[in-house]
């Protein structure tokens, strides 16, 4: 049976998780994002990177725990919108906070780990937002599309640690984060192993 | 469309029955969509935008605080910048006083609960004359010069602030240092009613922080009480903070309540909380990168471009000397 189309999810989540965007120009163009304009820009757009992220993740626990499908579709659709976060995030600290120099984003990079792991988890989405399409999919076949695509295991992972290192003191609110990320990849790994053991041959009646 | 005014529409113009009879799912869909952006909007907004909430009503009025009268210098001695003064706005709402709390906004936000009046020092320790003298009292013994800094935050960035105080080796030489004084501690106020930060062990309260000797009677050291020409805001640290432009700004400790002359270096706050990143000199160098970021360049608030920074920002001259002989690097 074919489900109901739900044809307004995916523009509301579109037009919702644009809004923090739309909020930060419009801040921006009233002055009120405080007297770093840069951080207050980095530290949003960082964080949206990520809770959409963990929103894209959360997609399939919510299929199994509660047998929900609407979040499987929108789940390209919000991972598309944390890559789009992440560039934003990217571009706000080479473009407005470095002035673009190589050379000072270079040594970031391969000198500090916080930027480091936060940099690799940005490479790691580009390939999954290039392979996001159905055709892609189909290309590649989907057991390899898959595979692949659980490279956003790890891109979140960093993303956290990225947040933990980042944080002076407090790391109350990454570790927040850190503590979702664990829940839905635990959900993940249980479900895997109830799978391998419903997959083990049943014992056969004499 | 027909140009005569016909009574009834054309057969073209008749919503056909299925649409008819889609008119309701269409206005139930949009009513979906609208509470579903709203909901996934304002689920973002009340996760990430906490940081970025107007600041206007906090900034203090500038009528609310006393004018200071300055008797000494004011803002054009040997040691003050003439570069463009961050604005008075960004100096009272971008601030690291962890008492109140952890973002840059938080303490203009809540350090209104901090009651600056009655409020008294403790000068002891390795002193001929040790004692506890009201804060009026002390601003009373010296004139206020006004004096215009660089500060440099160790996160990289950067305000010009013309400060209201006193130099901090007067007040030293008025309790009289034994032979045996060679370092300053000071103390900030820990009362976790007038500070609710406290009552998160964020940190080791209370924030203490030390200078050597010779460096706290340089004159370019200050305890401040003022700035822009009015009494020093709470979340500045009112009403007795401590100001050494060469360091960077932790070094600063606020609401100053006890100053002690010590033998041996004191700890400090941040020394202790994370020694690979805050060293006990603490001096602006920008050849020892922090773990995190890059030492090298500074972005002044209020600016869009970063600029290089200077060694013992910009105050070389005056105080590299104290420092002859040391490694900078590992005494950073």
């Amino acid at each position: 049976m074919a489900s109901p189309p739900l044809p307004w999810l995916k523009p509301a989540v579109l037009v919702g998780g644009l809004a923090p965007l739309a909020l930060l120009a419009l801040q921006g163009a009233q002055g009120t994002l405080g007297p770093n304009v840069i951080e207050a820009v980095l530290n949003q757009t960082g964080l949206m990177a990520l809770i959409f992220l963990l929103g894209s993740l959360a997609c399939t626990p919510l299929k199994l725990l509660f047998g929900w499908t609407w979040p499987v579709r929108i789940r390209k659709l919000v991972g598309l919108m944390a890559f789009a976060y992440a560039v934003l995030h990217f571009l706000t600290y080479a473009v407005a906070d470095q002035g673009l120099k190589l050379g000072p984003i270079l040594e970031d990079i391969t000198k500090r780990k916080f930027i480091a792991v936060g940099f690799i988890a940005l490479v790691l989405l580009v390939p999954l937002a290039v392979t996001s399409t159905n055709a892609a999919v189909r290309r590649m076949g989907f057991p390899a599309w898959q595979r692949l695509h659980r490279l956003v295991y790890v891109a979140a992972s960093l993303g956290v640690i990225h947040f933990v290192w980042r944080v002076k003191k407090d790391v109350t609110e990454p570790f927040i984060y850190g503590a979702v990320l664990a829940l839905l990849l635990g959900i993940r790994v249980v479900e895997a192993v109830r799978k391998r053991r419903r997959a083990r041959p049943a014992p056969r009646p004499a | 469309m027909s140009d005569k005014k016909a009574p009834e529409p054309p057969s073209s113009e008749i919503t056909p029955e299925k649409q008819y009879l889609r008119r309701r799912e269409l206005i139930k869909n949009a009513g979906l969509f609208a509470g579903t952006a709203a909901v996934v909007g304002g689920g973002l907004y009340l996760l990430g935008m906490k940081r970025t909430r107007p600041m206007d009503k906090f900034v203090p009025d500038a009528g609310e605080l006393a004018a200071l009268p300055v008797s000494g210098g004011k803002g054009s001695g040997p040691y003050d910048t003439d570069e463009s003064r961050t604005p008075y706005e960004d100096v009272t709402t971008y601030n690291n006083f962890y008492e109140f709390g952890l973002d840059k906004n938080d303490p203009a936000r809540h350090s209104h609960t901090l009651r600056t009046r009655p409020w008294t020092v403790t000068i002891d320790g390795e002193a001929h004359k040790p004692q506890t003298v009201d804060i009026d009292q002390i601003t009373s013994w010296f004139p206020l010069e006004e004096r215009v800094y660089r500060m440099r935050c160790v996160e990289a960035w950067s305000m010009v602030i013309p400060w209201l105080g006193f130099p901090l080796g007067e007040l030293i030489k008025r309790v009289e240092p034994t032979s045996r004084a060679k370092y300053v501690a000071f103390t900030t106020l820990m009362d976790p009613e007038q500070m609710p930060g406290l009552k998160r062990p964020v940190l080791d309260w209370p924030y203490v922080e030390g200078l050597r000797l010779d460096e706290a009677l340089h004159p370019l050291t200050l305890m401040a009480v003022g700035l822009y020409g009015k009494t020093l805001p709470n979340q500045n640290g009112a009403p007795l903070r401590l100001v050494v432009p060469w360091k960077y700004g932790f070094k600063g400790i606020k609401s100053i309540v006890k100053i002690t002359l010590t033998e041996q270096q004191p700890p400090t706050t941040w020394n202790l909380a994370k020694p690979e990143e805050y060293g006990f000199y603490a001096n602006v160098n920008p050849q020892v990168d922090h773990p995190r970021w890059s030492q090298a360049s500074e972005r002044r608030v209020g600016e869009f471009r970063r600029r290089p920074t200077l060694p013992f920002n910009g105050y070389a001259e005056q105080v590299a000397s104290l420092y002859a002989g040391m490694d900078l690097r590992t005494n950073y």
